[in-house]
């Protein structure tokens, strides 16, 4: 296959742009949420259920859920575009908001996982040496939980390129704004004479899928070190 | 100057109810057999783990109303816990950093162990400080897991069994450590352990714990050589004697340890005279005599009276316990013998202990 030209181009930057926005926006909830999971608190098996919603549904439900809430008629999109003037359906950031809350419950379990291995032991010791629950967020669980934070960057960004349903639900599949690469291929194949742009665009695609996937695992590899 | 604590925790079933009142400064050992509740004793004053009822009270100031990280209560545990993402030297003054300026007497933030050169004296820990956590040998984790406790400037120090898990080896190498630890630091110490040898050398008070309960608590000297406790039950029961290092006698290969009035013969030493020892006597070196034996080996024949005999029918042995001025002996004889000598509380006898049957424990 030749080099990607121009145009491929353009649509491999944005949806690494859209992935890179999604898990940007995801991974401060993903944090909280996968912390708070990890104490363990009452009613934590409803949380768990709800964080892991988006891989029960159809993609296309989620879709449609995002755009009953943030579409422009919905409460908070109206809420947002009052307030601050700010549209997600059908646009870009639409894009990586549906992006994140398909990988948010992938994001949440990694990180989970590498909060629940730091050793309450730890925690003990350094509320005996005077720090207080922030401190010891900050000075030993994060620190420690960090190859599972990078494990849920790495997964998030990886899924977030192959996202296809919710998108196109939410963001529909506008050229240079809202059309990913999983969206652009569904569009070669829909017009005639596109099946060689699909292939190409498919290439590109598993190349991605690939380079994620590997970078997902060294870093897997270090969490289990 | 006193350390009042009392708990009461019910928890899976295991109930715990404990109170005592140990002198400061000192070391106050907790001593029991495994699932005791001492460690779930030394959590709830600590306020690590959550119990029905809690009171601590350090001369006067009661703990048990602060917040866990700000009691200033350190802890060194079974197992060290220290923090495998930093180095030796971070390890050592995360507690120093968050201590109220006020306490640190003069140790600054910056400049770490340079300036707590008492405590990486103490401990040897100069050349560990740029090593990882995952570097250092059993052994050399426990110090440094002593010296970050200690550097937090605590007004309490607690140790859950920090020997437990060390082989022989490594177990003998910090000992010395711990007893010049005590000699050194003026605060109070809560050690937990189910060694006896460790209650021997370093409590200065003793707390017998069992099935979640307090037993007997005073000075570890008397609590040792009671026979109606389990300690003198024990196979390598033993009586401690607290005394200074008289002289030495080199051409007779002996030194001599003075404990209250009396003088022990023990194998030649290199400890200074004047230094303050413990000396162990095990109740198993120890014969009983109605009069002066002659021509014997025995270099140490010491006047005492009974103060209590105690029968064991499963061993077939008595533990009598004597009186001998300055504290007390226990001697493990057989029912035959006690009986021949009519050994009861009152009777004046003389205890033949080997000199190279004591321990000298010296501090």
């Amino acid at each position: 296959m030749t080099p990607p030209t121009q145009e491929e181009w353009q649509i491999i930057l944005l949806t690494l742009r859209v992935a890179a926005l999604a898990v940007g926006g995801a991974l401060p909830v993903a944090v909280a949420a996968g912390w708070l999971l990890s104490t363990r608190f009452p009613g934590h098996f409803l949380l768990n259920a709800i964080v892991h919603l988006p891989l029960a549904l159809p993609p296309v439900v989620t879709g449609w859920l995002l755009l009953t809430l943030c579409g422009v008629e919905g409460p908070v999109g109206a809420w947002l575009f009052q307030r601050f003037h700010v549209r997600l359906a059908f646009t870009q950031q639409g894009a990586a908001l549906a992006c994140a809350v398909m990988v948010f419950p992938l994001m949440v379990r990694a990180i989970r996982l590498g909060m629940e291995a730091v050793d309450r032991g730890l925690l003990n010791a350094a509320r005996t040496l005077g720090a207080g629950p922030l401190d010891r967020f900050l000075s030993v669980t994060l620190p420690l939980a960090a190859p599972g934070v990078l494990m849920a960057i790495a997964m998030g960004f990886t899924a977030s390129l192959g996202e296809f349903g919710a998108v196109i639900t939410f963001a529909a599949s506008i050229p240079g704004q809202t059309q990913t690469l999983p969206l652009a291929i569904f569009n070669a194949l829909q017009s005639p004479g596109g099946d060689a742009a699909a292939a190409r665009l498919s290439i590109c695609s598993v190349v991605l899928a690939l380079l994620g996937l590997l970078i997902a695992e060294r870093v897997g590899a270090r969490l289990r070190r | 100057m006193a350390l009042l604590v009392s708990v009461e925790s019910k928890r899976r079933g295991f109930t715990l109810t404990a109170s005592f009142e140990a002198p400061t400064p000192g070391i106050t050992v907790l001593f029991g057999p495994s699932g005791c509740g001492k460690t779930t004793l030394l959590n709830a004053i600590a306020g690590l783990s959550r119990a029905d009822r809690v009171r601590v009270e350090l001369n006067g100031e009661a703990l048990h109303r602060l917040p866990p990280h700000r009691r200033r209560i350190g802890m060194v545990f079974q197992e060290g816990q220290l923090f495998p993402h930093m180095s030796v030297e971070r390890n050592l003054v995360y507690g120093l950093h968050r201590a109220p300026k006020d306490t640190r007497k003069g140790l600054d933030r910056g400049r770490g162990l340079l300036l707590a050169p008492e405590i990486a004296d103490l401990l040897d820990l100069q050349h560990l400080r740029r090593r990882r956590p995952h570097n250092l040998s059993g052994g050399e984790r426990q110090r440094v897991a002593i010296g970050r406790a200690l550097l937090s400037q605590p007004r309490l120090l607690l140790m859950d069994e920090p020997l437990a898990s060390l082989d022989a080896a490594r177990k003998a190498e910090i000992l010395p450590y711990l007893q010049r630890l005590r000699d050194v630091m003026r605060m109070p110490v809560i050690y937990v352990t189910h060694a006896p040898d460790e209650a021997y050398r370093l409590a200065d008070y003793l707390v017998l714990l069992e099935g979640g309960q307090v037993i007997a608590a005073g000075p570890m000297t008397d609590l040792v050589s009671r026979v109606d406790l389990p300690l003198a039950g024990r196979d390598d029961a033993s009586a401690v004697l607290l005394g200074y290092l008289h002289s030495h006698e080199a051409d007779r290969g002996l030194s001599a340890i003075a404990c209250g009035g009396q003088v022990y013969m023990v194998p030649l030493c290199d400890v200074a005279p004047g230094t303050a020892v413990r000396l162990r006597v095990p109740a198993r070196e120890v014969i009983l005599a109605l009069e002066a034996p002659r021509n014997i080996s025995v270099n140490n024949v010491i006047a005492g009276v009974v103060c209590a005999v105690r029968q064991d029918v499963t061993t077939h042995a008595v533990l009598v316990e004597l009186d001998v001025g300055g504290g007390q002996i226990v001697a493990r004889v057989t029912m035959d013998a006690a009986e021949r000598l009519r050994l009861r509380p009152g009777v004046q006898v003389l205890a033949l202990i080997k000199a190279m049957g004591v321990e000298l424990l010296s501090g």
